[in-house]
């Protein structure tokens, strides 16, 4: 089913972008796939900045391309001073080099518009529907809540997309995942894309560009599709995408780089375009009841060991294949016993934010939790806003002080723990309650315990000092 | 980039799945700004101790396999970040091949940018080769990519299958980017057309 695709055939939401960017196609089916958004931050760039020089090659569509330091930066005020760490500090300083000689879009790390570069690509209307959207950076994903291919790329691509403002791209396979009917209360977004990836594994979508649509999606605020979108990738799809609607037409209006006057008229008519058609033909079909969703967290160390938190940790022999072996090695470095119920394991930290979590509406419904709370005894817990202006926004709704009243730190913009290259990280053995998208060995630094979960559950589980049933906290106030 | 057209070589046996790219190459590893360099601190937090120590049980610590040029993977080997130090840091190594089950997209994308032949294969010819790396420095398995084969060390013969543009980009150890830069006019033409039909763009 890759490869071409009949005119007038019924054709999916990948199929008509993809279709859309194509500026030559082999007749093995090899493209040259246009590229509308590249993003670019400091750590999966410097080798191809290096590799134009060296080449003598310009960037072809400056005006195109967008830069923000974000892996690295310190999330302390001490910031503007400058980042401690050498390395770190080096990275940054290319990536404002690159960004000033090439005549990119560079937001520097004290502006205020700077952020996590997949929260300040929609933020600044750089992501629009439609759109092929790329950045060294395998969250790229995140931009398919517009119904923007969203992707990411290793370095040499992004030396090639620099170069020519293409990729060489081959058709991946269309996936459909159905969510239906409402969610319970207590149960979101990062409820969603977890409980798919537990449903078809780290794996599952490899080969696969996913587009998530059913009642429960449709339902989902542009943050809370952006939740599901990033998470694609832990399921192993190129991307995920989600339909643009008013919704999405609705969050774009207005940006700094939205289209704006006829521009957006003309733009709006093409967006109510890009839909599956009926009878399009999908290669994989997952369907999941919104009923059936729970609140949930990760027990191991791959985002698909996820289980409702009234479940128990599960026994390697619960396994079969190659799985017994990695869920043995995973409960040994998360320090667990089988049998152990999820909600009696206790934790040091709580962590609040990355690009899966951090938007304004995720601190909201955090900060909702928390709210008249403080974290239990021994707990530290860090928020981290995903860019500037979500602080800023953040601030201006008082959600500062109810964090900083309940015991949290209160940060400035990065990615911060959630791949600790940063000062933000865990000590070994400690074990957090983290909103991110990873719970990889060493992530969040050596030794680190990471749960994965809903900014609800994170701040539930920070109030009573192991994971909870953010259910039970919902009931209390009622 | 080096050409790839076949290699003779030691195969470390790897059946962990879902080996993700923060275990091949960790993030305090990623704030380097050259692409050379990174195969000491390949596999690093498996393969040393917080004290910097070689853990002996480690397969690229044991004398058999230090020298391995070839990895037999579980499943789903490279997911994770998109971080091609994962590839750098396996090629510094001295790997040039990868064959496992299946790979993670962006990690697939990213080898042959880096003249690394990832392979799949099914589960059952997977176990075959695991047990054959499992010989260690004693077998040399052989990766044939003009005739797309693999060889065990006991001579047992299994065809792989490969796209053939990253087939002939390998062999002849062509950088893509050039090729594109080719197509130059094709590019300029899709762009005047945008103007018109994406004008927002």
């Amino acid at each position: 089913m890759t490869g071409n695709t009949n005119a007038g055939a019924p054709r999916t939401l990948y199929d008509k972008i993809f279709d859309a960017h194509v500026v030559e196609r082999s007749e093995d089916g090899t493209c040259i796939l246009y590229i509308d958004r590249h993003l670019v931050h400091e750590v999966t760039s410097p080798q191809a900045f290096e590799g134009l020089r060296m080449a003598g090659r310009k960037v072809r569509r400056p005006d195109q391309t967008i830069a923000v330091p974000d892996h690295n930066v310190p999330t302390t005020p001490d910031r503007v001073d400058g980042i401690e760490n050498p390395e770190g500090r080096i990275q940054v300083a290319e990536l404002d080099k690159n960004a000033r000689e090439f005549g990119l879009n560079y937001y520097p790390m004290n502006d205020i518009r700077q952020g996590i570069v997949h929260i300040v690509g929609p933020e600044q209307g750089w992501t629009l529907p439609g759109m092929t959207v790329v950045c060294g950076d395998s969250h790229t994903a995140t931009h398919g809540a517009f119904g923007a291919l969203a992707h990411g790329i290793g370095t040499s691509e992004v030396e090639h997309v620099l170069a020519t403002q293409t990729l060489i791209q081959k058709k991946s396979k269309n996936m459909k995942v159905e969510i239906t009917g409402k969610l319970r209360p207590g149960v979101t977004a990062k409820d969603i894309t977890l409980s798919v990836i537990g449903a078809t594994g780290t794996a599952g979508g490899t080969g696969y560009v996913i587009e998530y649509c059913g009642e429960a999606i449709r339902d989902l605020s542009m943050e809370g599709r952006m939740t599901v979108c990033n998470m694609a990738i832990e399921g192993g799809a190129r991307a995920g995408l989600i339909a643009p609607d008013e919704k999405t037409f609705e969050y774009v209006k207005g940006r700094p780089h939205a289209p704006k006057g006829a521009a957006w008229e003309a733009a709006v008519a093409w967006w109510k375009t890009l839909f599956s058609d009926e009878g399009a033909h999908w290669d994989k079909v997952v369907t999941i009841r919104g009923e059936d969703i729970a609140p949930v967290v990760t027990w191991g160390t791959s985002p698909e060991d996820v289980l409702p938190i009234t479940g128990k940790v599960p026994a390697p022999e619960d396994f079969e294949g190659g799985k017994v072996e990695a869920a043995r090695r995973s409960l040994d470095y998360m320090g667990l016993k089988p049998g152990t119920p999820l909600n009696e394991i206790s934790i040091d930290a709580v962590f609040i934010g990355s690009c899966t979590n951090g938007r304004i509406e995720d601190l909201r419904a955090a900060a909702g939790i928390l709210k008249g709370h403080r974290l239990a005894p021994g707990v530290r817990g860090m928020v981290v806003p995903g860019s500037g202006l979500v602080r800023m926004q953040a601030e201006e709704e008082g959600l500062d002080k109810i964090f900083i009243d309940a015991g949290f730190e209160w940060r400035l913009a990065g990615c911060s723990m959630c791949l600790g290259m940063n000062p933000d990280q865990l000590a070994p053995g400690e074990r957090c309650a983290a909103t991110s998208n990873r719970n990889f060995e060493g992530r969040m630094g050596r030794g680190g315990r990471t749960h994965l979960m809903s900014p609800v559950m994170a701040a539930a589980a920070g109030i009573r000092g192991h994971l909870t049933d953010v259910r039970e906290l919902l009931a209390e106030t009622v | 980039m080096d050409k790839f057209t076949t290699l003779t070589g030691i195969a470390a046996p790897m059946p962990l799945v879902n080996i993700d790219t923060d275990m091949i190459i960790p993030k305090q590893f990623l704030k380097t700004i050259h692409r050379s360099g990174l195969g000491k601190n390949l596999f690093d937090e498996m393969r040393y101790d917080a004290q910097g120590h070689e853990i002996p049980d480690f397969v690229l610590n044991q004398p058999a396999w230090r020298d391995s040029q070839i990895i037999v993977a579980g499943d789903n080997f490279g997911c994770g970040s998109s971080r091609e130090h994962a590839p750098w840091a396996l090629l510094d190594f001295g790997i040039r091949c990868v064959i496992s089950t299946s790979f993670a997209d962006i990690f697939y994308n990213n080898c042959f940018k880096n003249g690394i032949l990832p392979i799949v294969m099914p589960p059952e010819v997977v176990d075959v080769l695991m047990e054959d790396a499992k010989k260690g420095a004693n077998a040399r398995m052989t990766v044939d990519l003009e005739n797309m084969t693999v060889t065990t060390s006991d001579g047992q013969s299994f065809p792989f299958e490969l796209d053939p543009f990253r087939r002939h980009c390998l062999l002849n150890g062509l950088d893509d980017i050039g090729l594109t830069m080719e197509k130059a006019p094709a590019i300029d033409a899709y762009e005047a057309q945008m103007a018109q039909s994406r004008p927002w763009v």
